[in-house]
Order: structure tokens, then sequence, then C-alpha cells
């Protein structure tokens, strides 16, 4: 996993709540059974539609996706994060996520990062008035700061220094793996097994 | 201070506790299905580790699966490939797997349960958001992503930081003709897609009580589109009579065992929920969506709301998006409301007694001209029942099709989709943009209310006809 730590970058404002992972990646997609190119997918219903933001030349190369409430929601298809790295992404804001996308997008470097919701539409309004503002999305300092404001995010430490250090979950739980065997002597006997 | 349900599952299943990591969690059931795997499989292979617990690790072909004509080969080449991709991994990490036209094969959340693998207590995960579906047994069973379904592949164990607990406490009896769906859809409506995000749902009162086991998973199965990260229900006695005898279930005295395990779950009368939600089942009618997420649901006797009649800015533009990608005019009886597809089926209502309502309102009738009507089983053992019952005769005696196993029209990853324009009702779970085709518009209803509506070609309660 690419290390997180701060990142400066232009801003797609998308004024939409409740994006589901069935529009940022549709299931057509989904049958791929590689973890790269789905960029091409992201969004690919709604970018039907010239008007879409995504389809505005001043957005291209944007790294920071503003959003609306409730981001992420429905299916739990990591597809959806693989999608908006694939595409460029680097960070999601929003003023909320849904929990499985976000844990997904976390395990994976794209930083989610949850504002309230009027500095969300701040943002998004200046990106809007001008395509070219720049945002830092600052991990160590746990800040949002551009287009005239400072915004404080929460995510907890432990969290963050894996996210800094770019380490992978499967690495730091093996360092357990005596407890995790330990642990399977004590299950009860009736529990079922697929044998 | 006493506990929740959730609190007991899951501190039981703590491995590693640290102030300030997330716990570390051990998982008693992992299910697998074709696409959300590949990539996880193919991470381990690099790796080079094993899958730690294949005897707590089961495989199913669910998402591609054709339903007519299975046993040609998949037709379409891409879909081909990831379940071919499916067996391989199975093979190779000796992990069982359920393969089309074998008897036990079916959508992963009809599967485990039937195998009586979903028991009260257990933590089950499953790289699909559904898994809440097994909540139902009093167990914690949530969707992840597959990065955890690699994590849980190598260690058996998730990094987990608890979620918060609700409550929704449904009061009194459901009315006659008022279904588990109708009731999830009402509650979904009342605290909205984002309102149960971070917690785990429990649900709980007499309506609740008196459901079903599968009635119980219908209305677990959509927590996820409340946000919630997990429904639950405590274990009683028709939990235990549903378990008792099914293939993987203990019998003498581990049952015995089990059972005594079990009946210490339920929530405490001192235990605190962060958050209460109260609903009164004598005034719910059937529930049907008219928007593009499953929140935006209403009575089917009542009319298509209006952008004006919602006062956040947000939820205005949310609802005329809808209106408009629906094709839909507010202020129009829901119940005028046309489709021309009807499909019956999915993890939420694909199980026998979903069929067997489905037939009871079928049953002499005949499926309105010009509407397609589909009905797909949850499971290869489902239709098998169903055929013993002469449930396929009915449906098809009625002009509906009779399919073999799989998820269809729910996400429409196999050939079973709508077309641009086409308005279905469909007592699958997702109503997104799309969900079943490009373009296509997804009334969500109950198994009864989407007979009702095969028969008349428009929205209908089987109580009008
Ligand atoms: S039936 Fe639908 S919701 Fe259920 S697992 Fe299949 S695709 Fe997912």
């Amino acid at each position: 996993m690419e290390a997180f730590t701060i990142h400066t970058g232009r801003a797609v404002p998308l004024r939409r709540s409740d994006v589901d992972t069935d529009q940022i990646i549709p299931s057509e997609w989904l049958k791929r059974i590689e973890r790269t190119g789905f960029g091409a997918g992201l969004f690919s219903e709604w970018r039907a539609d010239e008007g879409f933001v995504f389809n505005n030349p001043a957005y291209a190369g944007a790294s920071i996706l503003v959003a609306g409430p409730d981001f992420g929601t429905g299916s739990s298809r990591e597809h959806a994060v693989w999608a908006l790295q694939d595409y460029g992404f680097r960070a999601v804001i929003s003023p909320r996520f849904a929990d499985i996308f976000r844990g997904n997008a976390l395990g994976n470097g794209l930083l989610p990062v949850q504002l309230p919701a009027e500095t969300v539409e701040a943002l998004q309004t200046a990106a809007e008035q001008d395509p070219t503002v720049e945002i830092t999305v600052d991990l160590a300092a746990r800040e949002v700061r551009g287009a005239g404001l400072v915004a404080p995010f929460e995510l907890d430490d432990f969290t963050r220094w894996r996210l800094m250090e770019g380490l992978d979950d499967v690495g730091l739980t093996l360092r357990h793996e005596e407890l995790i065997t330990g642990f399977e002597t004590t299950r009860p006997a009736w529990l079922p097994s697929v044998a | 201070m006493g506990r929740t349900l959730a609190e007991k599952v899951w501190d039981a299943h703590v491995v590693r506790r640290v102030d300030g990591e997330p716990d570390l969690l051990y998982i008693d059931l992992h299910l697998v299905h074709e696409v959300t795997s590949p990539q996880a499989f193919e991470a381990l292979r690099l790796a080079g580790r094993p899958v730690r617990r294949p005897d707590l690790t089961l495989a199913t072909e669910d998402h591609n699966v054709p339903t007519t004509n299975t046993l040609a080969p998949i037709a379409d080449p891409i879909s081909a490939a990831q379940v071919e991709t499916l067996r391989k991994n199975c093979a190779e990490f000796g992990v069982r797997l359920y393969p089309m036209n074998d008897p036990g094969q079916g959508i992963v959340h009809v599967v485990g349960p039937q195998l009586g693998l979903s028991q009260p207590g257990m933590t089950i995960v499953c790289g699909d958001s559904h898994t809440s579906t097994h909540g139902a047994f009093g167990a914690l069973a949530f969707g992840i992503g597959t990065s955890q379904v690699e994590h849980v592949l190598a260690t058996q164990t998730l990094p987990q930081r608890r979620p918060k607990t609700m409550a929704v406490t449904v009061e009194g009896d459901l009315p006659a003709g008022v279904t588990a769906k109708d009731l999830i859809l009402a509650i979904i409506a009342r605290i909205g897609t984002g309102g149960g995000a971070g917690h785990i749902i429990e649900y709980r009162g007499a309506a609740v009580r008196g459901l079903s086991m599968e009635g119980r998973m219908t209305v677990c199965n959509m927590s996820i589109e409340a946000g919630a990260r997990a429904g639950m229900i405590a274990p009683d006695d028709t939990t235990f009579e549903y378990l008792a005898g099914r293939a993987h279930a203990a019998t003498g005295p581990a049952w015995d065992e089990a059972v005594a395990y079990w009946r210490t779950l339920a929530s405490d009368d001192d235990a605190v929920f962060d958050r209460e939600v109260v609903i009164d089942a004598a005034s719910l009618t059937p529930y049907v969506t008219w928007g593009t997420n499953p929140g935006q649901a209403a009575p089917l006797g009542s009319r298509i709301p209006a952008p004006a009649d919602y006062a956040d800015p947000a939820a205005r533009a949310s609802v005329e998006r809808a209106l408009a990608y629906m094709g839909l005019t507010a202020g129009v009886p829901l119940s005028e409301v046309a489709v021309d597809t009807v499909f019956i089926g999915s993890c939420t209502n694909g199980r026998i007694s979903d069929l067997r309502a489905a037939a009871d309102v079928l049953r002499g009738r005949r499926v309105a001209d010009g509407v397609r009507a589909l009905v797909v089983p949850g499971s290869m053992q489902v239709k098998a029942e169903a055929e013993a019952e002469g449930l396929d005769e009915v449906f098809r005696a009625a002009g509906a099709q009779w399919r073999s196993a799989g998820c269809s029209m729910c996400l429409g990853m196999n050939p079973d989709t709508l077309r641009p324009g086409e308005r279905s009702a469909s007592t699958s779970n997702r109503n997104f943009e799309g969900r079943q085709g490009p373009g296509g518009r997804t009334h969500l209803v109950s198994p009864a209310v989407a007979a009702a509506t095969a028969v008349t070609g428009r929205l209908t309660a089987p109580a009008q006809l």
C-alpha cells in the first residue's frame, strides 16, 4: 500500500448525496479478476451525460473528490476504491461515508476525509468557481487546507500511523499469530465446520 | 452494566485488544463468491500464504451464473473466466465450493442458513454487503471488501473497531398482508439510508419475535440499506427449531450445550443502546420504493411525493433527480405505476416461504399481457423444494418464467437484465440507478406485491385483486 502523509491537488466537486458503489463502478466492471484498470469504469453511467462534472476538461487531473453526504453506500465492492485510485484520486472528502467503503478506502491508502457539511459545501463552491484551486490534505496534521479555509478532521492515531507507514493489515496481524492459535484452542466444539 | 447481544458476540471473539487499536476479531465462518475473491486469492498467492482455515471457509457461484441453460458453458467469456478463476482458486487452496448445477449451489446468503452453518453467536463475514442476512440467527455478520477477504483467508481474523449499537423495536403485531419486506422498507424509509451508519442494529419487539426465520433474514438482509454495519435478532425457539437437524448443526449433547449458550445471548434488560427507534407495527401497510435508493419508499396506497414536500435542499434535489430518473410524476398514486417486468428472487426474498407467498397470489391467475415475470429461486435446494410442492407449475401456469438459482436480475451480472427505460417490481434490495441493467428502473416490493403486480401490470397489493 502506498503511504499517505500529505497530498496537494485540485478537486472535483460532486454535488450528489448517497453516491452508491453501483454508480462509482457499475456491476459489468466487476467481472474482471485484476485489481487494476478500473479507472475507465469510474462513474461510467454518469459520464455518458455530457454535462457531468467529470466531463469538464477543467477538472482533468484533479486528485481530490469532494462529494455529498453518504458517499459509497450499498455494495461492498472494493472495486469502487480501486476505480477512484486508478482514475487518479488520493482522497475523497464527504460529510459522511458508508462504513464498508470507508474501511476499503483505508485498506488501500485512499484517504476518506470526513468534514462538516458546510465545509464540504464551501470546498465544492470554491472548486466550482475556480477549478485550478489547490487543496492540501495533510494527514500528519489531520487538516485540510485551501480555498481560504483550514479544517481539522478526525482519524484515530493507529489508522493514521498505519496509513503514514503504508502498512498492510495482514502483515500486522500475522505478528500476533500465537494469539490466534491460542484463541483457536478455546473455541467450543459445537461450532460448525464446513469440512 | 448489562451488555447487548452485539456486545456479547463481539466480546466472545476478541483475539487481541489493545488500547487505541482496533480489536482483532476471530471469524467463525467465511463465505466466498466469485466476484469479490479473485484479487484476494491472487494476493495470497503472491505472498505465498495458505488459507488458514479452509474448514471455516465455503464458496459458491452465484452472481454471474446464468439461470437458464445452466448445463451449457457460460456464454459471456468474462463471466465464465471469473467463475473458472474461483474454481481454480478453491482447488488450489483447498476451499469447498458449490459450483453451478451442484445441488448445494445458490446465493451465498441462502446457502449458509440452509446448511445450518449460520448459527447464533457466530461471527460471519463475506465479501458482500448483504452478509447482514445471517444476523437473523443472532450472529454478528457483516460485509467486507476484497482486502479484508484476503485478510480473513490468511489469518481467520479481522481488525475491527466496535460499532455503536442501535435498537429498532417494532411494537405490536404486523397486520394481515404486511410482510417482513414491508417492515424493513418502512424502517429504512423512517431512519434513512445513512440512519444506521456506524451502528449494529438489533431488531426487537413483538412483531420481530413473531417473524419466521426467513422473515427475519429478509429484515436483517436489508440492514445495509439503512447504512448499518450489521443487523441482528436475538436467537429464540424459532431459531433453534429452524436449525435443529440441519446438515451442519450440532447433535446430541453438543446441541444441548450450544442451545444453553445461545439462550444467554439476548441483550440484558439493563443493556444500553447508543440509539433507539420505536416503530408501531399496527400502522404498517405494504410498502414500495418510488426512488433510486431504498430509503425512498412509501405505502403502496399513497402518492408519489413531490420535491417541494422536502424542506432540506439536498433531499429536495435528490428527490427531483430520482423522479426524473424513474420517469415518475409527483402526486400520482403509486398503484397507477405500470411495470413491464417482475422479478421474484434474490438473497432478500428468494427463499421457499417467499416463493410460496408469490405462488399463493398467482395460483389460478395470469401474468398480465406485456409483463415479463421471472421467478428465480435463491438456491438449488429452494428450487428442489419448490418443485416438490408444485410451485414451479403454479408459476408456469400463470405465465411466469421458472429459473435456476442465482443472483440473476438483482444486479444483472448474468444475462437477466432490464433494458434502458424498462420498469420492474422487484423483490431484491437495491433500486439504485442502473442496478438491474443500465437505464432500468426498479421498485422494491415484497413477494406478494410482486406477484399481484405481475397480474395487473401495475403496482398492486394482493388485497386489491
Ligand atoms: S442476490 Fe443480489 S444482493 Fe444478494 S448477494 Fe446476489 S447480487 Fe448481492
